[in-house]
């Protein structure tokens, strides 16, 4: 993906611990090849091509529809690829069919087997594969503990909640020690809360038995705290791959940056290069950013953007320093949400957001409906989208 | 009315519908069970009339007996009948699971848009007389008829079978005329179950058709139950189709109720049969009320 090589470098030292993708002697664990699924007419995936490596947590995000859910099941084998290949740990997987390959998944609706008890639907994997009945036993008793579910084990699925349904999902799923584990929208049925707490313990989980994870997603915040790399999805088609902080802070496409978080996009034209200094001149008035100047030219049309809680909000009146995008506008709408303010500002027909962090109690508020004010973007802030 | 008074009218119509049409006429030939047969009309004594008063009442209750019990259990006919239904009701019901399930799943496996066409299938039979179609059978199985002019025509035997008239054509009968009985229960538990389970089975492991013994026949156990008591149950007393079909060989309790109540015209012997016959079922029907209400229950 061609975002700025400064940019993604320097994101890509917050989690350098980690970072097979950039050691160029690592081997992937999955590699999607030029894969195509195709439904009649109607293309889900289109030359694809993908490399997961090991213990990594990877996320699949995108909209329903965009093609995700598709590849993963293609790596479980209930799809078969139209054209491409798809590799595991070296080995291509046409016509493997699913129940020889080392893979598992947890299900979107968890796909327990109604009549068999917890403990047999956690057993279910092991006897699949002709493990003694001692063996069996422990590792049973070992995963209901992993998920804490002990008490639990003699129930049927129809009588517990949808959080213990999920854990007991999470343990059937792991209890085989798949090369890859798959989760299909693993948290979509849970609530809120519930779904914060386990997101965290699945990262603990993941790293301390130190396996590859494959999450199929439509919900950003997950990826975004889960993730050690995101694929954004897009008509089936990858838009970006990239750890969260480059997904979020240098996306590639406007499709990207406008899937991910809020964000304001200004269409506009080169005006001027000028060593590393780019101007774009917009409806908004002129922007400049630094920019590594080789990938535009003058006159080309392109996008600035920034994320509303990097733009500073001032009242017209107030003084403020040079060197940053400056733009005046009137406050349309102010959003409250407790530990945010989200200011929506119009300029010239367009809506622009503010984010300000209510750092203490809001006694006043200092700027109010249809007042003038100003935005202020620095011009590190400042994103330059071609495509 | 009030409210609760109301409800109990309610629920009062369908008891006394149940009094009237089922528990009346059942005591009345519970009664005549245990009559003593008579040239008279009716055929049996005693009657009880209205005129007779508690004394006449008393006399006449005492003339009732087990008697016509008595002559069925001596009597190897009627013991063969009920082995012989029996055992036809099994055997009927074992080929229509082997039938039926296969189709039930292959019509719950169609495409989607498929499944109402393929369920009227099943259903269509129903739009004809059951007479006219086990009349029918007698045309497809009798010596000259199409069956045997297709054998031999392809030089497949030399002779006419024959199969009118045995037991066999009482179990393709049976089979023929149950089978939607069998099927659409079967169908209504396969179309409902989640096909991603089967899907998580083969995740973890498990091939095909391991897993249509460990999660599908499982998952379907309430839809075979229904079916087979739905068979069993009227198969046991069918009339017409050994009628028709069994010649004089196969003798049903269905039928030998129907000779004694018309023919030989001994109510009372005739009664006792129904008696038995009843009893007989009252088992299967109270086992398949109490599986259908447990699955009621895991469905809620």
């Amino acid at each position: 993906m061609s975002d700025t090589p400064k940019t993604t470098a320097a994101l890509g030292a917050v989690r350098s611990a980690f970072a097979p993708w950039n050691d160029p002697a690592a081997k992937p664990l999955v590699v999607f090849d030029g894969v195509t699924k195709r439904y009649g007419a109607e293309t889900a995936v289109n030359d694809l091509s993908l490399a997961v490596y090991e213990r990594e947590f990877f996320a699949l995000l995108g909209p329903s529809g965009c093609g995700k859910s598709t590849l993963m099941r293609m790596l479980a084998g209930f799809e078969t690829p139209t054209a491409g290949r798809v590799v595991l740990a070296g080995e291509d997987l046409a016509g493997v069919p699913p129940h020889l390959r080392p893979t598992n998944m947890m299900f979107q609706s968890y796909a327990l087997f109604p009549h068999m008890t917890v403990e047999k639907n956690i057993a279910f994997g092991l006897q699949m594969e002709g493990v003694a009945k001692a063996e069996i036993h422990d590792r049973v008793a070992a995963a209901l503990k992993l998920v804490k579910l002990e008490a639990l084990a003699s129930r049927k699925p129809h009588q517990l909640s949808g959080g213990q349904r999920q854990r007991v999902a999470l343990a059937r799923a792991l209890i085989k020690r798949p090369k890859v584990l798959l989760l299909d929208e693993p948290l979509g049925a849970l609530d809120r809360k519930l779904r914060e707490e386990t997101q965290f313990e699945l990262v603990a989980l993941q790293e301390r038995l130190g396996l590859t994870f494959i999450i199929v997603t439509h919900d950003q915040d997950e990826a975004m705290s889960m993730a050690t790399r995101i694929a954004v999805m897009d008509k089936g088609r990858i838009a970006q791959v990239g750890t969260p902080p480059v997904i979020y802070e240098a996306p590639a496409t406007r499709y990207v940056a406008d899937f991910i978080g809020d964000i304001n996009i200004v269409e506009g034209k080169v005006a001027a290069i000028d060593g590393r200094r780019v101007t774009i001149s917009t409806a908004l008035g002129d922007m400049a950013l630094p920019e590594a100047a080789d990938s535009i030219a003058i006159g080309q049309e392109v996008a600035v953007a920034w994320r509303p809680e990097k733009t500073r909000i001032v009242r017209a009146d107030e003084p403020v320093a040079g060197g940053q995008t400056m733009i005046e506008g009137a406050v349309h709408d102010i959003g409250y949400l407790g530990d945010w303010t989200t200011y929506v500002v119009e300029v010239a027909g367009q809506r622009l957001r503010a984010a300000v962090a209510n750092a203490s109690r809001l006694v006043e508020r200092p700027i109010s409906w249809d007042e003038r004010v100003r935005l202020c973007v620095a011009p590190e802030s400042l994103l330059l989208l071609t495509r | 009315m009030s409210e609760r008074q109301a409800r109990r009218t309610i629920i009062l119509v369908p008891y006394l519908w149940l009094a009237v049409f089922f528990l009346v006429p059942f005591a009345i030939v519970a009664k005549m069970s245990l009559s003593q047969v008579a040239t008279a009309i009716p055929p049996y004594v005693p009657v009880f009339g209205l005129d007779d008063g508690p004394a006449g009442w008393l006399a006449k209750a005492r003339e009732l007996s087990l008697d016509n019990y008595g002559v069925i259990a001596s009597d190897r006919l009627y013991i063969d009948a009920f082995l012989t239904s029996i055992r036809i009701a099994a055997t009927g019901t074992l080929i229509l699971l082997v039938i039926g399930y296969p189709m039930a799943h292959a019509m719950a496996r169609a495409p989607e848009n498929w499944r109402p066409l393929l369920v009227m299938a099943v259903i269509l039979p129903f739009w004809t007389s059951f007479l006219i179609r086990v009349y029918a059978w007698i045309g497809i199985l009798k010596p000259e008829g199409l069956l045997n002019e297709l054998l031999l025509g392809l030089g497949l035997i030399g002779a006419p079978l024959q199969i009118a008239n045995t037991e066999t054509a009482v179990l393709i009968g049976v089979v023929y005329s149950y089978l939607p009985f069998m099927v659409l229960p079967l169908y209504a538990s396969l179309e409902r179950m989640d096909r991603t389970l089967l899907e998580a089975a083969a995740d973890l492991g498990c091939p095909p058709w391991k897993a249509f013994w460990r999660i599908t026949v499982p998952l379907s156990l309430p839809g075979i139950v229904a079916g087979c008591f739905l068979c069993f149950i009227p198969i046991t007393g069918e009339v017409v189709i050994p009628d028709l079909l069994g010649g004089s060989d196969t003798l049903m309790i269905g039928k030998t109720l129907w000779t004694e109540f018309f023919s030989n015209r001994d109510w009372p012997v005739a009664s006792a049969v129904a008696v038995l016959l009843l009893v007989l079922l009252v088992g299967p029907i109270v086992l398949y009320q109490r599986q259908q209400a447990r699955q009621l229950e895991a469905a809620r």
